[in-house]
């Protein structure tokens, strides 16, 4: 026992064990169950029987599923590339010194901070056919004559959701790189300005380079975020119209939970999974690359 | 009815109550009442119940008063949660699945018919209410019992939230009509002229889980379109279904805008700010104008009326209504003691002053309680008294089960009407998709 103590490898195991029966208790089980539960008939009530990809195979041909997987993919790319675009702008302009800075960056969090539901109901007043203050406002201005059918017509809806979606994740993506930026050496600027760098030069070749393994990381998690969004989605429009936003995280609920149906629920949140494992590879491998990191290319 | 003759009239039935459980003296004065063995409820029982949030605020005080009363009758405890009638399912669903939970849940639709095996037999406490309260009507058979055969009891039906047509009387005046139309033909003139005078109505159309589901069923059902045979074989591709897909598009051009993104709460919002003149509901539109604070709103209660969904070409009612099955699940300890507690509920003298105090959002299962004089007293409560006499069960016209809810869960009827009416597909089309999604869940 003494020795056993006194085994570096052993405490490290024995120090780790916690961790890892938590994360195998709440983590693979769950992951191991669901993917299980996607080859079986199980319904709700009833325990399922092994079926194969009988599951898959039916939502391959789809209309819904498909339609889903297609909502989802336009939903987290546009989604994703603007909360980039929009949180990297924001970060770059919070890094600048500017008048009570620190109290401007803690409102830029205000949107992260709220909870997912209360917003949705609060984009829901703002979008609703009948009441949205939008609509109000464009008609009392005399701009428009009719309310905009934001969430009945299904590429509006479309919109609508992403533009919610990115309101709420666009502080995530700003705080996170404008602590990437604040790691950047201010001496790697005065060199860049003293070689005559032009400030569209030193964000190119001095900003984007160093600031890559962040935005690896930072955007891994928010395409992650953006993939499995549940909460926007159900609270806006369950789906609606006409399944226009049916995400694949809310149509494998609505088959699996509302509908009993906890076999194709689960294969259809199971097939989420390689989508995420490439947006993971993809920044890991991709994005976290030395030669990008330098400033240069592949070879 | 005011406050204090309900506290009067809940003392007087407390009474009568402690009278009944003494002896079976109640239940014998009734004619052709058959006698039920007492259960004993089990020693020391204590039970918990999951029910829907309430929709009127007088369901919850009068329900709670009467778990009250049982309790201090039996000295069994009952804590009663309630949770977002949408959440009640999947909760139900899982406590089926892994068996343990709340002793009581009371639920949606046809949820006891997806984990029959799962359920206490209630057969004597459904006997014994239904030989004592006129008989259970079709609809309370067909959701109580397993397969709908009228045998073996597996919930008792609560009742149901009726659904109607609320409607602006004074709108559908000025619209030319002295009265709401019976039938679907005049129906929908009435709403073609209500758009013309800018007063016009709407109908969710949205993945709308109650109103969607509700309206769309009937109007599926009004013009002979089933999702399903006797033999549950899936028919939803027929010439009745894209006749009323024709008729869903001929209405949707009266819609308010936007009606394709609403989802159960919009038509009350829009109803109650004076935007739509008629929508399908239940009556709790009108208990909240009745009840409301704000003046404007208040004074719309007088002008609100109620009418039965219109027949159709079928020639009878088609309406579908949300019924609220209330199971007693095996894992319980104390079985005994949860059927008694519901039997109580059930009986008169709690279910009367419960159903008075909810305003009639409840429709009762039971043929006696239509005399409640609630459902009279105010005549824009009428409509809703016969809700579940008159109503199609799910599943229409096959089996209730688990395809039948999936089917629901899916929205494919809603989907389906929405397709057509939006124009987005033929009537062709969109009774081509139903087809093929039904088929996979009635394939099992």
């Amino acid at each position: 026992m003494h020795r056993l103590l006194e085994n570096r490898n052993f405490l490290g195991f024995a120090f780790m064990l916690p961790a890892g029966v938590l994360l195998l208790l709440f983590l693979t089980y769950p992951l191991g169950l669901g993917t299980w539960l996607g080859f079986t008939d199980a319904k709700v009530g009833r325990s399922g029987e092994w079926i194969g990809l009988d599951n898959y195979i039916y939502l391959w041909g789809d209309a819904v599923a498909r339609l889903s997987v297609f909502n989802t993919f336009f939903y987290t790319v546009v989604a994703s590339v603007i909360k980039f675009a929009l949180g990297l702008w924001l970060a770059i302009l919070l890094n600048q010194n500017i008048p009570i800075k620190s109290f401007v960056r803690a409102a830029v969090l205000l949107p992260f901070i709220v909870p997912t539901a209360l917003s949705a109901i609060a984009f829901w007043w703002i979008y609703d056919a009948q009441f949205s203050i939008i609509s109000w406002t464009l008609v009392k201005l005399g701009w428009i004559d009719t309310y905009i059918d934001f969430l009945g017509q299904p590429w509006a809806a479309r919109l609508s959701t992403i533009a919610a979606n990115i309101w709420r994740g666009v502080p995530f993506v700003a705080i996170c790189l404008l602590a990437g930026l604040q790691t950047i050496s201010p001496s790697l600027y005065e060199a860049a300005s003293i070689d005559g760098a032009t400030p569209s030069q030193q964000f190119w070749y001095v900003t984007l380079p160093l600031l890559t393994p962040i935005i690896a990381v930072v955007m891994t998690f928010s395409v992650l975020f953006t993939f499995t969004d549940f909460q926007l989605i159900y609270v806006l429009t369950r789906g609606g119209p006409l399944n226009a936003t049916h995400l694949m995280a809310t149509l494998s609920f609505q088959r699996a939970i509302s509908g009993g149906g906890l076999g194709e629920g689960a294969a259809l949140a199971t097939a989420m999974i390689p989508f995420l494992l490439a947006a993971i590879l993809f920044s890991y491998f991709g994005l976290q690359r030395r030669a990008w990191q330098q400033g240069g290319g592949d070879k | 009815m005011s406050n204090i003759d309900r506290r009067n009239f809940l003392k007087m039935s407390a009474g009568l109550a402690a009278g009944a459980a003494t002896g079976d003296a109640l239940a014998a004065s009734h004619k052709g009442a058959a006698p039920m063995a007492r259960l004993k409820p089990e020693k020391g029982a204590k039970l918990r119940m999951l029910r829907w949030k309430r929709f009127v605020a007088g369901d919850e005080e009068l329900w709670m008063a009467n778990t009250k009363k049982f309790t201090e009758k039996t000295g069994i405890e009952v804590r009663v949660d309630s949770e977002n009638w949408e959440d009640v399912r999947p909760k139900a669903a899982v406590a089926a699945n892994i068996g343990s939970g709340p002793d009581i849940i009371i639920s949606t639709y046809e949820d006891a018919h997806q984990y029959p095996d799962k359920l206490v037999d209630v057969t004597d406490v459904a006997n014994y209410l239904g030989a004592k309260y006129g008989g259970w009507y079709d609809a309370s058979v067909a959701y109580g019992t397993a397969h709908g055969k009228g045998k073996k009891w597996i919930a008792l039906p609560m009742g149901c939230a009726g659904n109607a047509m609320v409607y602006r009387e004074s709108m559908v005046k000025a619209a030319g009509f002295s009265s709401f139309p019976k039938d679907t033909d005049g129906f929908l003139k009435l709403m073609q002229a209500l758009h013309a005078k800018g007063t016009p109505g709407g109908f969710a159309l949205g993945n709308a889980t109650g109103d969607g589901n509700v309206w769309c069923h009937w109007l599926l059902w009004s013009h002979g379109g089933k999702m399903v045979d006797e033999k549950n074989n899936v028919v939803i591709n027929s010439p009745e279904t894209i006749k009323a897909l024709e008729y869903a598009r001929a209405l949707y051009q009266t819609f308010i805008p936007g009606t394709l993104s609403w989802l159960d709460p919009n038509n009350n919002k829009a109803f109650l700010d004076s935007q739509i003149s008629v929508t399908c509901n239940g009556i709790s539109v009108y208990y909240a104008a009745k009840n409301a604070t704000d003046p404007k709103v208040k004074a719309l209660a007088d002008d609100i009326q109620h009418a039965n969904m219109p027949i159709g070409p079928i020639g009878r009612p088609t309406e579908l209504n949300l019924v609220f099955p209330m199971m007693i699940f095996k894992y319980s300890k104390y079985p005994n003691a949860a059927k008694e507690y519901l039997r109580f509920m059930m009986e008169k003298e709690q279910y009367i002053p419960w159903q008075t105090a909810a305003n009639g959002y409840v429709t009762q299962p039971l043929a006696a309680y239509e005399s409640n004089p609630m459902w009279t007293d105010d005549p824009k409560n009428t409509p809703y008294r016969d809700a579940m006499k008159i109503m199609i069960p799910n599943g229409y016209a096959g089996e209730m089960g688990y395809a039948s809810a999936a089917c629901m869960a899916d929205f494919i009827v809603v989907n389906m009407v929405a397709e057509a009416a939006s124009g987005s597909k033929s009537p062709k089309e969109a009774a081509e998709r139903a087809e093929k999604r039904a088929q996979r869940y009635y394939k099992v």
